[in-house]
């Protein structure tokens, strides 16, 4: 670490508001951000609402802006074309053999929809939808979900009204407490097992891409 | 620049012809060399065209390529994986590769928009949110800035080995394991931007994002970023690869790739997690009973043999090299055990170079194999006390629909003829 840049560092302990400011002096390097430029990048929105543009949408406006923009990969009712993401359904799967993690079935929060939706979708035009549109491609999901009914005009102003059903099954990373059993261990070095079996061959299963044999939809997948 | 003179390419184009036919040769004069009596190896005793005629000249290639005998140690893609080639992975070769350090065009990719390309002259990096001075940077800027640093990590892909929750399923480290990459980063702290800014006392997280098609954005503490988090342009010494974020990345050593921003444009500042699609949808860990975890970031320490495997089959008996590569995102690799039965017996490997916190680490274990079937396993340690668990031991706790963060215990069936197997066993 530079001089400077531990005089700046030290100067932050001391006068924790002025840091920025001393360090920025200091550096001299970059240039403050215009309000335009921030409001030109800053799109992300938060589940507490924080981001969301003014703007409103119904969920019959959505079906129409569904069926032109998202249908063609996602299916006219969310059920997924292909191997693109089925968006709805799933309820009740996440337990099972096969989960099917949908909007309705699984995302905690509505404001991740209106969030990828505007940053990232159309896939192949990402951004090109308006504010108005977005919220009414979100109402036509939480419609194609059974959180909303058909009826449904979805707005900044009752967005954090809106809750998706599985929010409350997720909690932070507690693998120190219920993985405790993978620390500490003294790891066995002779006669561990009394006889070894194999239980699975990946040539049985034979998707892997030298082999030949691609197209099945084997199981497990990349997100 | 004079690279080709009129005669040169043809004298090329013999090299390679005759090189061939040689190496043809050579395979099928060795083995029964072995039961016959002694014959000249004709590549002792013929002289071979490359020391004859000349070579091509210094600048035939002037960036460099590997020789064309390694042209299938190459990035693969598992095309039923995804839905577009735009949003999808192709594995690193770890069966192929040594040492520790990957190389740039072998690092695997993942994009959830394409590979955006970038002129690094029109690359701005904004610092905003919670700050008491939002600051842009040009990339300019940001090569004087001071604090500059050269670090060696891992970046492994949460859903790595992802494919194999339910059983053995794919043939060859490369794609059980080959989303992981280790290379020599060389940026500025992102501690020292978010200092020029000024992070106000509310801030508590910090939201990076990507300028690419996907907009890829994930939450970070903020307690992290102002640890160990770096704002990288160079790897192994070399600007960033186009795929690997050119021109700026953000490096979370030790925490889930995901989370590393390719293309990184944007920092924001928050007192909140953001939720967005990466930290909620995906890449949080669905358990068995239904609920999920979120925030996982750490990638545990996780171990696999790379050679032999089956992309890398043996092939004689006598002595032999098991080969592999062991790391931890807590911590540093303190120890890998290798098993030839299935988890039966282990002998501790040898580390053989450096063993870094949050870097790949190389394991060798020398031995003689008599042809009897092996059932090859390894075992990593960390300086936390962490053991590498068994896929039963993960099983018992996560279930197998969690997708992500798969550091179970990989077997490799060796066959009496050489050849290995993805399997699993008891």
């Amino acid at each position: 670490m530079s001089r400077s840049a531990r005089s700046g560092a030290l100067a932050g302990a001391f006068l924790l508001a002025f840091t920025g400011l001393a360090a920025a002096e200091t550096v001299k390097l970059g240039r403050p951000a215009l309000p335009e430029e921030i409001k030109a990048w800053d799109i992300d929105v938060r589940p507490d609402g924080l981001g969301l543009p003014e703007g409103k949408g119904s969920v019959a406006q959505g079906e129409e802006l569904f069926q032109n923009n998202c249908a063609a990969c996602h299916g006219e009712f969310g059920e997924g074309v292909g191997r693109w993401p089925v968006l709805a359904g799933g309820q009740g799967t996440l337990k099972s053999e096969r989960p099917e993690k949908t909007i309705g079935s699984f995302w905690p929060d509505t404001s991740t929809v209106f969030d990828y939706v505007h940053r990232a979708m159309p896939f192949g035009a990402a951004q090109s939808l308006q504010p108005d549109e977005v919220y009414a491609i979100v109402a036509y999901l939480l419609y194609l979900n059974d959180v909303v009914p058909d009826d449904y005009v979805l707005s900044k102003e009752n967005f954090p009204t809106v809750s998706l059903p599985n929010r409350p099954n997720f909690y932070d990373d507690d693998r120190e407490t219920t993985e405790k059993a993978f620390w500490h261990a003294t790891p066995c070095m002779k006669d561990c097992k009394p006889k070894v079996e194999i239980t699975s061959h990946a040539a049985v299963l034979d998707v892997t891409p030298d082999a030949g044999k691609e197209g099945d939809k084997p199981a497990g997948a990349v997100e | 620049m004079n690279q080709t003179k009129p005669g040169s390419r043809v004298d090329r184009r013999r090299f390679l012809t005759l090189a061939g036919l040689a190496g043809a040769g050579a395979a099928a004069g060795v083995r029964p060399a072995a039961a016959a009596p002694p014959t000249p190896d004709p590549d002792i005793v013929n002289l071979p065209p490359w020391t004859q005629a000349l070579g091509a000249g210094v600048n035939n290639h002037p960036y460099g390529i590997p020789s064309p005998f390694e042209k299938d140690v190459v990035r693969r893609e598992v095309t039923w994986l995804t839905a577009s080639s735009e949003s999808s992975v192709s594995f690193t070769p770890l069966y192929a590769l040594d040492g520790i350090i990957t190389p740039n065009g072998l690092c695997f990719v993942r994009h959830h928009g394409g590979e955006a390309e970038i002129d690094p002259a029109r690359h701005r990096f904004m610092i905003h949110g919670m700050v008491d001075t939002p600051l842009v940077f040009t990339m300019e800027d940001i090569k004087r800035m001071p604090g500059r640093t050269n670090r060696v990590y891992f970046l492994e892909c949460a859903a790595n080995s992802g494919m194999e929750w339910r059983g053995a399923q794919l043939n060859g480290c490369q794609y059980t394991h080959g989303m992981i990459h280790n290379v020599v980063y060389t940026g500025v702290p992102l501690r020292a931007f978010l200092d020029a800014a000024g992070v106000k006392p509310k801030g508590k997280w910090v939201l990076a994002e990507g300028a690419d098609a996907s907009a890829m954005t994930r939450s970070i503490p903020l307690e992290k970023a102002m640890d160990d988090c770096l704002v990288a342009w160079a790897m192994n010494g070399e600007a960033l690869r186009p795929e690997q974020g050119y021109p700026l990345r953000l490096v979370v050593p030790g925490w889930e790739g995901n989370m590393w921003i390719k293309w990184l444009r944007r920092i924001e500042v928050g007192d909140e997690p953001w939720g967005q699609r990466e930290e909620t949808s995906k890449y949080t860990d669905l358990l068995a009973d239904g609920r999920s975890r979120r925030f996982t970031f750490f990638m545990d320490a996780k171990s696999v043999v790379t050679s032999p495997s089956p992309q890398a089959p043996l092939h004689a008996r006598g002595p032999n090299v098991v080969s592999g590569i062991a790391w931890s995102g807590r911590g540093t690799i303190t120890r890998v055990d290798v098993s030839l039965d299935g988890g039966k017996n282990w002998t501790t490997a040898r580390i053989e170079g450096p063993a870094l916190p949050r870097a790949m680490t190389r394991f060798y274990l020398d031995f003689d194999w008599n042809g009897e079937e092996l059932l090859l396993q390894s075992r990593a340690m960390d300086d936390t006390g962490y053991v590498q668990p068994t896929k039963a031991e993960l099983r018992a706790v996560r279930g197998v629909n969690s997708i992500y963060h798969n550091n179970g215990i990989q077997t490799w069936l060796v066959r009496s003829n050489g050849e290995a197997e993805n399997v699993e066993v008891s």
